[in-house]
């Protein structure tokens, strides 16, 4: 499980200390669904960082209970100037996981084909999101974040996502973040609405999206 | 941690490049100082010289340098938390060091071979002096590293600071030649001591050698410890992207 007690976050701006995450708490059981809700510029991904790891927390704690992924998220976590199959086997070895293993799903995943041969940073966004997603599928995790990425891609690779993430490893943990209230209706158990850094949980997706919408106004 | 970040060289055609480049350099300033006789008034064989003096040279600069602005290209990989600031640091540093000491020991043996330069005279000193650089090599590198973090002003900084630092670092000269008071001085540089170390490993008794073993530890130590805690202060202000 994963456990964030009392969270904050603080970056330096040019104007000063800025909080961005205020006390926030979170618990994340095996196997559950939960989405976090925010509007532009809540938090959302820096909170998401920071239970991934990425990032260390100003002060509060964090305790990871089972292997999380990094955050899936549109651009990110490839090296640029290396191919796809290099960031792949560099991914792996970081993880601890098979990369050799990992390339045949890789590349049928993807369906990058050619391109998965060449360097990274010539990919569009689209294409980048869809070797993050294959890459993250090949490395068995316990629990998945996500930053709003599978809203890329056509419909096609969404039902393949769609499919090797709530079939195939429907057992797994899910965070996900996103500013579309109906995506978390959709897919998780129970969601959170961050407002101004401060993280308002809910046992009800529903009661989340109302209030939600309440904080719009 | 996974400081296997062996990648910097597979998307160019040679990893040969490590060492060929270190090596470049050397020969060119061997066959410079050679050709101008250049043994700055002294009877000692300049191809040992100035091979002892340039790769001394190039193992801390281009620690440094390869550290400055590490941090930017790799941005991306802090995404995942197990690759942290001080991995990149390291591998890039284990890279250079690596480059520099096959260099070093290709030429002395191809020279050697052909008879440009003696055999050195005791390889646990070279050794000896060598590690010492090497570590020096790594402190200056974590500390350059992380400063450019904090302001890309360090870099140019020490662009300067390099080219001031090479004439004095002892490579282009011996301290038994200055004059005593200019020693006393001269000694304060920590990179005069290793290049004092390996050059009186490679003549033995041709030279009078000054160093001392103490202020290498010092120098070592401090500069390793200042790096480090830079470095912890640095992944503590990075964000990835």
């Amino acid at each position: 499980m994963i456990e964030l007690q009392n969270l904050n976050k603080a970056y330096h701006t040019r104007q000063g200390q800025r909080t961005v995450l205020n006390g926030v708490n979170l618990t994340v059981e095996k196997g559950e669904k939960v989405g976090i809700l925010g509007r532009n510029g809540a938090g959302k991904s820096t909170l998401i960082r920071l239970i991934s790891g990425a990032e260390l927390p100003t002060s509060g704690r964090l305790r990871r209970g089972m292997s999380v992924s990094w955050p899936l998220a549109f651009g990110g976590a490839f090296q640029g100037s290396l191919t796809g199959l290099d960031n792949l086997r560099f991914i792996c070895r970081v993880y601890g996981s098979d990369a050799k293993a990992a390339e045949p799903f890789v590349e049928e995943f993807s369906e990058l084909g050619y391109y998965l041969r060449e360097p990274v940073k010539t990919y569009s966004a689209g294409m980048r999101a869809r070797l993050a997603f294959a890459l993250s599928m090949a490395i068995e995790f316990d629990c998945f974040l996500i930053d709003e990425i599978i809203a890329v891609g056509d419909s096609r690779f969404h039902a393949k996502c769609h499919d090797e993430l709530f079939g195939k490893r429907g057992d797994r943990a899910l965070i996900i973040v996103s500013h579309d209230a109906g995506y978390i209706r959709e897919y998780c158990d129970r969601a959170a609405v961050l407002v101004k850094g401060n993280l308002h949980s809910f046992t009800d997706v529903d009661e989340a999206f109302a209030f939600y919408q309440g904080s719009e106004n | 941690m996974r400081e296997i970040l062996t990648r910097y060289g597979r998307h160019n055609v040679g990893f040969l490049w490590i060492f060929f480049e270190p090596m470049m350099f050397t020969l060119g300033v061997t066959g410079l100082w050679t050709a101008l006789k250049a043994t700055h008034g002294s009877t000692l064989p300049i191809t040992a010289f100035a091979v002892s003096g340039y790769s001394s040279v190039l193992l801390w600069r281009n620690c440094a340098s390869r550290c400055a602005l590490a941090i930017l290209p790799n941005q991306t990989l802090l995404y995942h938390r197990n690759v942290r600031v001080m991995d990149i640091f390291l591998s890039r540093v284990l890279l250079e060091i690596s480059g520099a000491t096959i260099s070093l020991l290709f030429l002395t043996v191809v020279f050697t071979t052909v008879g440009l330069m003696a055999p050195p005279d005791n390889i646990a000193l070279i050794v000896l002096g060598w590690i010492y650089m090497a570590l020096f090599g790594v402190g200056l590198g974590f500390t350059i590293g992380a400063l450019t973090e904090r302001s890309e002003m360090t870099e140019r900084i020490w662009h300067t600071a390099a080219y001031l630092l090479f004439p004095l670092s002892g490579a282009v000269f011996m301290v038994d030649w200055l004059p005593a008071s200019a020693q006393k001085i001269i000694l304060f540089i920590p990179m005069v001591h290793g290049v004092e170390m390996i050059r009186s490993g490679y003549f033995g008794a041709l030279v009078k050698p000054h160093y001392d073993v103490g202020y290498m530890v010092l120098c070592d130590s401090t500069i390793l410890l200042i790096g480090l805690w830079l470095v912890k202060d640095a992944s503590q202000r990075v964000e990835p992207e």
